[in-house]
């Protein structure tokens, strides 16, 4: 079984919570619709997406030095990091340089991919996340499960229950306003008086020097007003030429994300403020050598939106915790697969090859072609499923040859007549939660010869 | 070698061929008929409410009938004489922290999302963000279709230091999927139309 079934029948031993898991995810995904459908030129705008995306990554070490550049001459101070241990350190020197202790974090995927949180909590930096689902995740001491929606699998009694614990909130309230009005009251304080703030980057504008962090809460805007030290990080891919590339991009992120028009807040941060600190990290970790693997290289177009997440028929029946990668859905199977092929395999059967992430994929990327690409490869990297191989080198046997298929067909009439416990067993992964179709009585071919058919 | 020649060296090293800028070929979204009228709705799709100036009616009289129990008004507008305090006189931006309505000016705003700029125009940034309703003036005659309109418009091109296309009030939907207006931003954004 692979680690995504494994991980799978924890999260469907609760049917009620993975009924509704599949269905708030499937009215995010008819959001999404509604506003495609309201943008006439939606199929023209994500082709030219994808296509300028593909410019700018055939252009990334021009773009990236151009964004410094201008960056720079802005006042903004711009690093580079190899790999997450690189970025991790240059974090904490930034800190520590300044006696920083306190630090107000908005979302990012980058520090997730890096494990920074971790990584400065052991070193006395108090992480605070501000994003309200990421704040429950980090209270509840847990991965998010969602790159968009961080507690889309968390139930509201078991939010009020950890900000009764965590925040003083009200026993037994669990209303999500109440509870998110707690929540803004307790962050208020820490966006006030923290020593510094992160946020990541939605966009890097190269011709500008700017860069752009889209939010609904306002978190990252609260955070970076007050403490003197702003310190963004952004994988290299985020890199854009220009705001003419910008319109383009804001125009699809929040629709194909949460359905909606646009965020609440786009803020562009172009020179910093009163004195005000900004630094940028600019992150490679794998992401050069995605560029030279010709197959997989889309998935540098990814705006990180989460509709192919959304739309994903496993994802929403399965949950985010059945994945091993830390990104779920198409996205997640595929980047795992380019971070380490051996640990993240697991996830590639956790697709019905249903195409629909790759319709809804605002930068049109590939994705399930590239799950499918993987799967085909699954035996070179020597991490085929065993039992599989042995099947498919039996079915490739009898295709080969008439007389083992129609003696192997005229066997498997004996499912018809063999009693139930012989059929649904362990043994029979496929019997197991549905049920087998029924075998004709007689195949095609037989129909045919005694001119059944015609 | 540095990290950042590293990183050059190896994307320049990719061997990927050069993929050329492609061009726009098609017509964005227009509005058909009344932009202001199409804007109201884009502010009400964004959770946000507008008002039109009457005739002989002042941003205050505004203010004052929106918000009668307000006690701290902040703004450095000179149109907005019921401010009772002007956040660029507040050295410590904290200090802007209970505030019950901040007045600002809008400079354009967005039909296709409700969404209208406003490059920094406070000392402190977080006026945008803090106060509790945020009521923003917006030139009726400055509205423009799409954000490929937005990033040409001449605003776009100033030296600004910080600026953000604000659409609505704060809001999340993380608890459950229940939307919630009045996360950490402002919890009310009213749109004054003059």
């Amino acid at each position: 079984m692979s680690s995504h079934s494994k991980g799978a029948e924890k999260f469907l031993a609760d049917k009620e919570r993975t009924k509704w898991h599949d269905q708030a995810l499937f009215f995010v995904r008819e959001k999404r619709d509604r506003m495609a459908h309201g943008v006439p030129e939606w199929e023209a705008l994500r082709q030219l997406a994808s296509d300028t995306k593909l410019h700018t990554m055939t252009h990334l070490a021009d773009y990236l030095e151009e964004f410094e550049r201008n960056a720079t001459a802005n006042g903004l101070h711009v690093h580079w990091a190899k790999d997450a241990d690189e970025m991790n350190s240059l974090v904490l020197s930034l800190l520590q340089e300044r006696g920083a202790k306190t630090l107000v974090k908005s979302k990012s995927m980058l520090a997730e991919e890096c494990g920074m949180n971790p990584y400065l909590m052991e070193r006395g930096i108090d992480v605070i996340e501000t994003d309200l689902g990421e704040r429950i995740m980090q209270f509840l001491q847990k991965p998010p499960s969602h790159i968009v929606l961080p507690a889309i699998h968390v139930k509201r009694e078991e939010v009020g229950k950890v900000f009764e614990e965590k925040l003083g909130s009200e026993h037994g309230n669990s209303d999500p306003t109440y509870l998110t009005h707690e929540a803004r009251k307790a962050l208020r304080q820490n966006f006030l008086h923290a020593d510094a703030s992160m946020t990541g980057v939605n966009f890097a504008v190269a011709k500008s020097g700017a860069f752009v962090v889209c939010t609904n809460e306002g978190n990252a805007d609260m955070g970076t007003s007050f403490a003197p030290l702003h310190i963004a990080i952004m994988g290299l891919e985020k890199v854009i030429p220009d705001y003419e590339a910008l319109a383009i991009y804001l125009r699809l992120l929040a629709r194909s994300a949460t359905g909606q028009p646009s965020t609440t807040y786009t803020s562009h941060y172009r020179r910093p403020i009163n004195g005000q600190e900004i630094h940028v990290i600019i992150v490679d970790n794998g992401r050069s050598e995605i560029l030279r693997n010709e197959a997989h290289r889309n998935m540098l177009k990814c705006l990180r939106c989460g509709a192919c997440i959304n739309t994903c028929p496993v994802y929403r029946r399965t949950g985010g915790y059945s994945y091993s990668y830390f990104i779920p859905g198409p996205i997640g199977v595929n980047l795992g697969m380019l971070r380490d092929v051996k640990r993240y395999s697991g996830n590639v059967s956790a697709c019905s090859l249903c195409y629909s992430c790759q319709n809804v994929c605002p930068a049109k990327i590939d994705l399930a072609d590239q799950i499918y690409d993987w799967r085909q490869r699954l035996d070179e990297h020597q991490v085929a499923d065993r039992k599989k191989k042995v099947m498919v080198k039996a079915m490739k046997l009898a295709m080969k040859s008439p007389w083992i298929f129609r003696r192997a067909l005229s066997a498997a009439q004996l499912i018809r007549v063999m009693p139930r416990w012989m059929i649904y067993n362990r043994l029979n992964a496929w019997g197991i939660d549905r049920e087998l179709p029924t075998f004709a009585p007689k195949s095609f071919e037989q129909m045919w010869r005694s001119g059944e058919v015609k | 070698m540095s990290s950042k020649d590293t990183i050059l060296t190896a994307l320049r090293a990719s061997g990927v061929k050069p993929e050329p800028r492609p061009e726009m070929t098609f017509t964005p979204m227009m509005t058909d008929g009344d932009k202001t009228e199409a804007m109201k709705k884009a502010i009400e799709g964004a959770g946000g409410h507008w008002v039109e100036l009457k005739e002989g009616e002042s941003v205050d009289d505004v203010i004052a009938r929106l918000f009668p129990d307000a006690k701290r008004i902040a703004s450095n507008l000179k149109q907005v004489g019921c401010a009772t305090y002007n956040p660029d006189t507040v050295d410590d931006p904290r200090t802007l922290n209970e505030t019950d309505v901040a007045v600002v000016d809008g400079r354009f705003g967005v039909i296709e999302n409700g969404s209208i700029w406003l490059p920094r125009a406070t000392r402190h940034k977080a006026l945008y963000f803090i106060s509790e309703a945020l009521v923003v003036i917006l030139p009726k005659d400055r509205m423009v279709d799409t954000m490929h309109e937005a990033y040409k418009q001449p605003e776009l091109a100033d030296d600004f230091d910080f600026g953000c296309f604000i659409a609505g009030p704060s809001k999340t939907a993380d608890i459950e999927q229940a939307l919630v207006i009045g996360a950490h931003g402002a919890r009310e954004l009213t749109v004054l139309l003059v």
